[in-house]
């Protein structure tokens, strides 16, 4: 792992999306095996330049999920890599079945990616709002589940992804992110990054919770509470290593997740310190609630997903020390 | 070899298969007959003279593949990979035992020639779709074949596999209903029915069709996959009419989807099947 902290908590000037677009012109490039399917949503990842440049590995299926995942399948089998797309709701919901039996009960590892995840569904709304994707994927046996923080991570978790010849499931933020990493970082699968270092709690954080958990630790610096934060990119396989050892080293824990909390990173880190190290630990993520429609800042708000929340956690959590 | 020879060959290997996929069935006392039986000429036909395949080398890259996606007709073709060599025939006698590479629905990481997984209906079309796909875009002048049930067109991925397959224009694809007219809970014209019918409906879908009127005969059959080779831009529909369950004598008459007869009833049948491969031998 290597990678430098930008800590600014401004967004990219480009969209996530062509981290991912960039990513798969060089392995496309670099080998005709790779392609993409995609259901009508060129337009939404500008996957189209992709058609474009390799006609023979990309292809758009329709308005059809669950065929589209099939065909995934029966791709991979012919000895390729593919990564299939839809919105985060779509490529879970929609086409479960699919992604279970054709590809992950059948060993074909096919890379599914669910775009627009929790509140950055926004102004599509509750119907498109997968707080669930991930907890569905992650019910899987030996899927690889994650969510990435931001360009610079999405780019290289793609070209891992590519070379690791396990069946996952990855978030993408289309539009706009905040910048956490500069280009080029280099992360593992599986195992977590610690950003900062802190002696009274640990905030473990994914996606867009990660510059929120930054964010909360320098409210909470200038308050004299040290906290350490992890960007746990990976909820599947979790590095419960890592997690044990925080929760040695600072006493109790928060978690921060745009997920619903029943099956989600908070209920996995839950899971891994009852066998490891219990310590006292609070969940910042949606609560038992459907989505709805809103901009993101607003739904940030709505659902409690913001740094004010994760402080309010923190203390929570400490206190119960 | 003439043609007459080849099909009493066929005829031969479709009564072998149906015996030993009665007697793999039997041996557990209890699974899958009626949806077996009514597949087992068009396997005979698939294995026995038209697809390119390798029993020593399952996954030839060249090959034609075969995808049951009605994946409950594994017992026959087990059966049929076993009798062509792809493992001796009595492994698939433990079906359905702890840790068997002979599951109910076809696995493509248990059993050897088993091209991709099948068991949630519907989905088989997708991957054999993919597989298709695939196979063109290497420019392989190979086939992928594919059998849908009946029963299994009430799922919407049968046709939006359809829809993508004339799209692509995937003259490889070939896919076989087995128009049995049965499905779990009665006649499919009961519990589902299809409209102008299901040929009709591929034909609606931009495929190519062909009616075999007796899809358990091995003559018509492959007079049928013969003709599909030469069409070109589109897929092929082949619509078998069989009968659910033939040749086994306590699964004909009722066309059940699966069975549990008592002992005496399969030793009447498995002896049954003994005579009449005795009598398509003696031909």
């Amino acid at each position: 792992m290597n990678f430098t902290l930008i800590g600014k908590h401004e967004n990219d000037s480009r969209a996530n999306r062509d981290a991912y677009v960039t990513a798969m012109e060089e392995l496309m490039a670099a080998d005709s095996k790779v392609c993409h399917i995609d259901c009508d949503l060129y337009g939404c990842i500008n996957t189209k330049k992709l058609e474009n440049a390799f006609p023979k590995q990309t292809f758009n299926a329709g308005i059809a999920e669950a065929n589209a995942m099939g065909v995934a399948a029966g791709l991979t089998a012919t000895g390729r890599t593919v990564f299939m797309h839809s919105f985060g709701c779509f490529s879970s919901r929609r086409a479960y079945d699919q992604a279970f039996m054709s590809c992950a009960y059948a060993k074909l590892p096919v890379h599914v990616l669910g775009s627009d995840p929790g509140v950055c569904a926004a102004f599509n709304g509750g119907t498109h709002m997968p707080f669930e994707d991930m907890a569905l994927y992650m019910a899987i046996p030996d899927a690889v589940v994650i969510d990435p923080t931001d360009y610079a991570m999405l780019n290289d978790l793609t070209k891992k992804l590519a070379a690791s010849g396990k069946f996952s499931y990855m978030r993408m933020v289309r539009k706009g992110i905040v910048k956490v990493y500069d280009d080029g970082a280099d992360f593992e699968i599986g195992k977590g990054v610690t950003l900062k270092d802190g002696k009274d709690v640990t905030i473990i954080a994914s996606g867009i919770m990660v510059d929120e958990a930054l964010k909360a630790q320098e409210t909470l610096a200038a308050e004299g509470i040290s906290a350490k934060v992890i960007d746990m990119f990976t909820w599947k396989p979790l590095d419960d290593e890592l997690i044990a050892a925080a929760a040695k080293e600072t006493g109790c824990i928060v978690t921060a997740e745009n997920h619903q909390l029943k099956c989600g990173l908070g209920a996995a880190v839950a899971q891994s310190l009852a066998k490891s190290c219990p310590v006292p630990m609070e969940m910042v993520g949606v609560e038992d609630r459907f989505g709805q429609v809103g901009a993101q800042k607003f739904l940030q708000e709505e659902y409690g997903l913001t740094a004010a929340h994760i402080v309010e956690a923190a203390k929570k959590a400490i206190s119960r020390k | 070899m003439q043609k007459a020879e080849k099909m009493q060959a066929l005829r031969v290997f479709a009564a072998e298969i149906r015996l030993e996929a009665l007697k793999t069935i039997g041996s557990l006392g209890f699974g899958h007959v009626g949806g077996s039986m009514s597949v087992v000429e068009a396997l005979a036909v698939l294995y026995g003279e038209v697809m390119k395949v390798d029993p020593k080398n399952p996954r030839w890259e060249d090959r034609d593949w075969c995808v049951m996606s009605k994946g409950h007709a594994g017992p026959a073709m087990y059966a049929t990979l076993g009798l062509k060599g792809f493992y001796p025939i009595e492994q698939a006698y433990t079906l359905n035992q702890p840790h068997t590479n002979f599951p109910s629905h076809t696995d493509r990481t248990k059993t050897p020639g088993i091209d991709l997984t099948t068991g949630s209906l519907g989905q088989g079309m997708s991957s054999a779709v993919g597989a298709a796909l695939g196979n063109k875009m290497d420019d392989r002048a190979n086939h992928v074949f594919v059998f849908v049930g009946d029963g299994e067109c009430d799922e919407g991925q049968v046709w939006e596999g359809a829809q993508f397959a004339a799209h692509y224009k995937l003259d490889n694809l070939i896919c076989f209903v087995d128009y049995n007219k049965r499905q779990l809970d009665g006649a499919v014209d009961d519990v589902m029915s299809h409209g102008k019918g299901i040929g009709a409906k591929f034909d609606a879908f931009g495929w190519n069709v062909i009616d075999v009127k007796d899809g358990n005969d091995v003559e018509e059959i492959y007079d049928a996959v013969m003709a599909a080779y030469d069409c070109k831009g589109k897929p092929t529909c082949i619509v078998l009419n069989t009968v659910k369950g033939k040749g086994a004598t306590f699964a004909e008459p009722s066309g059940a989807h699966s069975s549990q007869p008592t002992k005496e009833q399969w030793d009447e049948a498995i002896a049954a099947a003994e005579a009449e491969l005795a009598k398509v031998k003696a031909q």
